[in-house]
């Protein structure tokens, strides 16, 4: 009866050192790509090679959960009390496997896609994305605000060169746009928030019902929320989100995994770390202080919806839904119940899948047809069916439809919000969900009900293999979710005290 | 220090404190002597890494076992010279050396392209010259002497930025600028001290430092301490005081603005800390509220100001030194705040902003060698021909933004610390704001290097290794002072510690 400890029977590797790995691995394969230049095909296997190496090093410290006894390091200390320090913690994990597992997915999309349109540089290109993915790993599992902070102007750097990637001035005008907005709101405004927490409690670890009760009062809680709800600007919470759309000039596969997975979901997994571990659900509620960044979420959420409807270009269209889904996230945390903050943990997840079809699927259709506008897409629905199919899934899991994953968080939203007594929230929450139809479905049923422009018919066909196969496993992935949804809720439960 | 103690047999390692200025001292001459083109460099660099070698024990003995009194000759302060190391000046001293030993393999290439072969040697002498000033004014106790090693110093830089004349005949102008300026920038400091020896009737800084402790100040020594803050502003190109840098450094050859940039104006502010702290005592800062009302508004003026003009160069040597005005405003801020942390953040930003700009007028340098000039028509697209200057550009240029990982992040987080300690909540906010402004000068050269599509013709040649090497270990040290900060903060603390609370209440008695 010795041998059976858990699923691997002994660990094949302890958590600590997986952790590191998740990191070491897109750092190494970020340099390997950069050595092996000239050989693309072996470059982009060995990049592969990589995904799917961290992404088993993530399923380990998964399959570590609860039969290890390291799961925290810390790697350095930088000032005294301040380390860069690693933990496994369930939001940090489930971030962590959506990224990671995502990342094999696209990266095998990215090389068709790369390959389909002729696009340039496809080593740096490469290079930049192993490289943001290991600062997701480390974002994912930072154990202090320090480090995570840390890992997230990584992540800012690493991505402008794939945002600015098509070196065109309309690319470099929006990849400044894109970091102009993302440090200038991460230094001018969260950094003073880290700095302000750190100097009035000495601490800077995320702990289970936050650090901040007793050293702040009144007014000032707000005001230190507001500082980082806006200073993180990967949240896009409006005004600050405007860099989305301008990230859009960027190749889909990086619009696909960082703008709709990994630097969005970033924003939002720090939002909730920061609600949940710095303030505390409870100091939260108890204060008030999260009451008007409910309505600044309700606002962006309703407001980008709108906006969204107005958008002819496909992709500026998602990168709008996403602020308003992204939204959803805050609002979770914003309304400082149980439900909510679960509710926003979960719908990480499940938006993630959702979108990350619909980006793939808007990269699959400029594959096919070199078209942008919806304008244009009428009648291609019948000609790229498996395409337009995975769109009308990923859409549906959006606007939160049983049965997909997205009918899961909005649940847990709403439950949330009435727990709260925040009637008007769960207005907002439906009247989006009816705003995600009108958006999104209008694609699809032009698609599939109008005609087709004379002679299309027989020019289009389906986009390549490699460019189609990914977005329809993401399909049946927010298919799957919507059963699994019970094990996730199950999985997140300790981040607001509950058992697992 | 009893005078038994004086005339018993001392090791070696007693005489630190003047082998560290000794060396070079020598050196500079010998180079001279020997007229050797060939043996120049290796004398000069034999003598600066002993320096520096001599520096880092120093530190080491000082963060260890307290401030260290080194009489010249025996004679014993107050009538004698001494030299007193405590951690400020080690620390400033490490600085110095360092760089000045680090920058000299990169010298080999750049003046071999920007100075003509007869002044080959001449350039070591001067180098040697100025390095000797620049530690001799950090090591001495003795208040006219700092004068002394400030002229030797200053004078030799006037040669060393009017050598770039090669190149471009402006060097002449700003090299004289520098003079006239500097000079007057002297003379005040000059002005300062006699004041000062007029009402003390001593120039050792520990005897007058304690001549005020016990006897109040008077009118006198207000004026001494105008004088001598006004003459130091002026060295260490405090704000509305800073007219001759920018033309300086962007005309000297770049291996002598790398040296300076990263060490002249910090030796002037390291001035400017003992005269304000350890001699005037911060009591006294706290009455004359010069520091405050007159001091910080400059500072953010300077971040501000200063930074604004850098967005809009073209030239991004001139980009440089004008970054260089604005984040001397940050020490200066850190200064103002008259608390330890804030000086903390002063001292920490001081080694910070050294070695970081250090890296970037190297990185610069390189670039000029392939590229021919230093303005962005210039350097477009260098990304692809020099990826290793060109990514060292980055990293360094990053340390200058503050982006966390580096050294430059360590000093903001400490100076906005300082900031929200003492509830100036706007000088936080400016803070962060001036460094949105880094953002965009920085970014302006990034995107210049890689987002631009290279000259015609173009082929990948990188800078030669002994440009790299010292380049790389300039940015590597941005990286590794920004992760590991051990050293630096602890020196950076103690030095504060040592300044504000009663270095010199505990140690006047000592002797």
């Amino acid at each position: 009866m010795v041998c059976c400890t858990g699923l691997w029977g002994a660990q094949p590797v302890d958590t600590n050192t997986a952790i590191l790995l998740t990191m070491l691995i897109p750092a190494a394969a970020s340099i390997g790509n950069l050595l092996l230049r000239n050989h693309a095909n072996l470059r982009d296997s060995m990049t592969l090679g990589a995904a799917a190496a961290t992404f088993a090093a993530v399923l380990v410290i998964l399959s570590n959960v609860g039969n290890s006894t390291t799961e925290a390091f810390s790697l350095l200390t930088v000032f005294p009390g301040l380390d860069i320090a690693f933990n496994v913690e369930p939001l940090g994990l489930m971030f962590a496997i959506i990224a990671s597992g995502l990342w094999i997915l696209t990266h095998i999309y990215g090389v068709g896609y790369m390959r389909g349109n002729n696009e340039d540089n496809h080593t740096r290109f490469f290079a930049s994305f192993s490289l943001a993915i290991g600062a997701v790993m480390g974002l994912a599992f930072s154990a202090n605000m320090f480090t995570l902070f840390l890992f997230y102007e990584m992540l800012t750097l690493s991505t402008y060169p794939l945002v600015a990637h098509k070196g065109t001035p309309e690319a470099i005008r929006g990849a400044r746009t894109y970091l102009g907005i993302l440090m200038g709101t991460s230094i001018g405004l969260l950094l003073v928030a880290v700095i302000w927490t750190y100097t009035i409690t000495g601490t800077l670890d995320f702990t289970q019902g936050g650090i901040l009760r007793g050293h702040i009062t009144g007014p000032m809680v707000a005001l230190l929320l507001g500082l980082y709800a806006f200073g993180i600007g990967k949240a896009a919470l409006m005004p600050f989100h405007r860099w989305l759309p301008a990230a859009m000039v960027a190749p889909t596969p990086v619009s696909a995994l960082l703008h709709a997975v990994a630097v969005v979901k970033a924003g939002v997994f720090t939002m909730l770390k920061v609600g949940i571990y710095i303030f505390g659900i409870d100091f939260l509620a108890e204060t008030g202080a999260s009451e008007w960044l409910m309505w600044v979420a309700a606002y962006t959420i309703i407001a980008a919806s709108i906006v969204a409807m107005t958008k002819d270009n496909l992709k500026a269209r998602l990168a709008y839904s996403t602020i308003s889904q992204l939204s959803y996230i805050t609002l979770g945390m914003a309304l400082a119940t149980s439900m909510g903050a679960l509710g926003g943990g979960m719908h990480i997840a499940m938006h993630a899948m959702g979108k990350i079809t619909l980006f793939m699927c808007a990269g699959s259709i400029y594959v096919a047809t070199h078209k942008t506008n919806i304008s244009q897409m009428n009648g291609l629905g019948r000609i790229m069916p498996i395409t337009y199919g995975a769109f009308l899934i990923g859409a549906l899991s959006i606007i939160g439809l049983p049965p997909l994953g997205g009918s899961w968080s909005k649940w847990l939203l709403i439950v949330g919000a009435a727990d709260a007594g925040q009637q008007v929230m769960i207005a907002v929450l439906m009247l989006s969900s009816m705003l995600n139809v009108a958006y999104l479905l209008s694609i699809v049923g032009k698609g599939f009900f109008w005609p087709a422009k004379a002679g299309e018919a027989t020019v289009i066909r389906e986009s390549p293999t490699l460019v189609w196969l990914p977005p329809a496993i993401t399909a049946f992935g927010c298919l799957l979710l919507f059963f699994y949804a019970t094990d996730i809720r199950d999985f997140l439960m300790p981040i607001v005290g509950g058992m697992r | 220090m009893s005078a038994e103690a004086l005339h018993t047999a001392r090791t070696l390692s007693d005489h630190l404190p003047i082998l560290v200025v000794l060396v070079p001292f020598l050196a500079a001459p010998l180079t001279v002597l020997i007229g050797s083109r060939r043996l120049a460099w290796p004398i000069a660099f034999g003598a600066a890494l002993a320096s520096f070698i001599v520096s880092v024990l120093l530190l080491l003995r000082v963060l260890d076992s307290g401030v260290i009194s080194y009489a010249i000759g025996g004679w014993l302060p107050p009538l004698g010279i001494e030299y007193r190391i405590d951690a400020a000046n080690a620390f400033v001293l490490l600085l110095v050396s360092a760089i000045g030993t680090i920058v000299l393999p990169y010298t080999i290439q750049s003046i071999k392209n920007e100075i003509p072969p007869r002044h080959q040697t001449l350039f070591y002498t001067m180098y040697l010259l100025c390095f000797t000033g620049l530690l001799g004014v950090v090591v001495t106790g003795d208040a006219f002497n700092v004068f002394v090693f400030l002229e030797i110093s200053s004078l030799s830089t006037y040669v060393l930025v009017s050598m770039g004349a090669r190149t471009d005949k402006r060097a002449l102008t700003a090299a004289y600028d520098y003079l006239i300026m500097g000079t007057i920038g002297a003379t005040f400091f000059v002005i300062g001290i006699g004041f000062l020896y007029a009402a003390t009737g001593t120039l050792n800084m520990a005897d007058i430092a304690r001549y005020i402790q016990e006897h109040g100040t008077n009118r006198t020594l207000e004026t001494a301490f105008a004088f001598i803050v006004v003459g130091m502003g002026l060295k260490a190109a405090v704000y509305p005081l800073h007219l001759w840098l920018p033309n300086a450094y962007t005309y000297a050859p770049s291996a002598v603005t790398s040296f300076l940039a990263a060490t002249a104006t910090k030796v002037a502010i390291y001035v400017l800390l003992r005269f304000m702290f350890t001699i005037f005592q911060p009591d006294f800062l706290f009455e004359m509220h010069a520091v405050r009302w007159v001091m910080m508004p400059l500072a953010i003026l300077a971040m501000f100001a200063a930074s604004l003009i850098a967005v809009f160069q073209s030239d991004f040597k001139r980009m440089l030194a004008y970054s260089s005005i604005a984040q001397i405003g940050y020490i200066l801020l850190g200064i103002g705040m008259l608390s330890t942390t804030g000086l903390t953040a002063a001292i920490v930003h001081l080694f910070n902003h050294g070695i970081t700009k250090a890296a970037l007028f190297m990185g610069v340098g390189a670039l000029v060698l392939r590229s021919g000039g230093s303005f962005y028509a210039k350097i477009e697209g260098m990304g692809k021909a020099m990826p290793f200057t060109s990514f060292a550009i980055v990293i360094a240029g990053l340390s200058l933004i503050g982006v966390p990982g580096t050294a430059g992040f360590i000093s903001k987080w400490v100076l906005v610390q300082a900031a929200i300690e003492q509830g100036y909540w706007p000088l936080a906010l400016a803070i962060v704001g001036s460094s949105l402004l880094a953002i965009i000068y920085v970014w302006r050269v990034i995107e210049t290097l890689y987002m631009k599509q290279p000259a015609e013709g173009w082929t990948r040649q990188e800078a030669p290794l002994t440009m790299l090497v010292p380049l790389w270990i300039m940015a590597g040290a941005t990286v590794w002072f920004g992760i590991d900060t051990d050293l630096t903060m602890t020196a950076a603390r103690t030095a504060a510690d040592g300044l504000l609370h009663g270095f010199m209440g505990g140690a006047a008695s000592g002797y």
